[in-house]
């Protein structure tokens, strides 16, 4: 066992390009991009495009009622919402580009752009 | 109804790919028994067994066991045809067409643990191809890429490592087959 005939030379080669390969994909699928502007839609309109540098929060109306957006530290959340189930709210914060929160019954979206946008999350 | 022997003429090879088979069957069951955190995230002990014998019998021999392992596997597991089986068969199929790439490197340099490493991502490459081509035609599962390639390295290495120990250990012509 001190000296395994059947473990060669080049199958640490392998290992390494093996570990190099999944380090570089990791960081390739997993690291979606700086975001940097936060797109709020209501009704399936832009109703508003603000950038994540400012803390602010943004009132968006709704069908239902009045959903909250807040802005913090370059993340968003939706923090408040009058939708029955509360998805959205609970999703709590998003910071990566492409992510998005929905309030399906309020018909508002906050969703994250900027960067390199790899893909979109609604659309293939 | 009158009794009717149908006799095959089968050949020491064919016996032997057979027992092999049993044997990666026999690892492919008690690793159903292992829960596992994450569908799809399997060790693959059963290719152990097709690393030994396309170190010793060649890559013919090596393709009758894996596929016989898969599709014996499946009636086993009850999921023949279903989306399981498909997983499997795409993985298998992906992980012999490398190994038989792979199988030219030269024998001095790579071994057992190179094979299985390829394979292993040739394996998962080819799942993620039926996932994405037939099942969750969605871009999101590449954010499952990285678990399973994580995956594929660690029990790529250790199933070579497996492999390689066993063929240091024995020079047994044959594994003994599993109870």
């Amino acid at each position: 066992m001190l000296a395994p005939r059947h473990i060669k030379s080049g199958d640490y080669l392998t290992l390494l390009g093996g570990i190099t390969f999944t380090v570089w994909i990791t960081f390739a699928v997993w690291s979606g991009g700086i975001a940097d502007t936060a797109l709020i839609r209501s009704g399936g309109k832009v109703f508003k495009e603000v950038p994540l540098s400012r803390d602010q929060e943004i009132e968006v109306p709704g069908p239902l009622g009045t959903s909250i957006i807040t802005i913090e530290k370059r993340k968003a959340r939706i923090s408040s919402d009058p939708s029955p189930r509360q998805y959205c709210v609970r999703q709590g914060w998003i910071q990566q580009a492409g992510e998005i929160a929905i309030c399906l019954p309020n018909e508002v979206s906050v969703e994250l752009t900027g960067g390199a946008k790899k893909y979109d999350s609604l659309n293939y | 109804m009158t009794a009717s022997t149908i006799k095959l003429a089968t050949t020491a090879e064919d016996h032997h790919i057979a027992r092999m088979a049993a044997v990666a069957l026999g690892l492919t069951v008690l690793e159903n028994a292992i829960p596992t955190p994450l569908p799809g995230v399997k060790p693959g002990l059963a290719n152990i067994v097709t690393l030994i014998v396309l170190a010793r019998y060649g890559w013919r021999a090596a393709a009758w066991v894996s596929l016989l392992r898969v599709v014996a596997g499946s009636l086993l597991f009850g999921n023949f045809l279903a989306p399981g089986f498909f997983l499997s068969l795409s993985g298998a199929v992906c992980s012999l067409a490398v190994l038989a790439l792979s199988m030219h490197l030269p024998q001095r340099f790579f071994g057992a643990v190179t094979h299985s490493i390829l394979a292993a991502f040739a394996h998962i490459a080819g799942q993620m191809a039926v996932v994405y081509l037939w099942l969750i035609p969605h871009a999101g599962i590449a954010y499952l890429i990285p678990i399973f390639a994580t995956a594929a390295l660690v029990f790529g290495t250790v199933n070579g490592l497996i492999a390689a120990r066993f063929m240091d250990n024995g020079d047994k012509p044959e594994p003994e087959p599993q109870p």
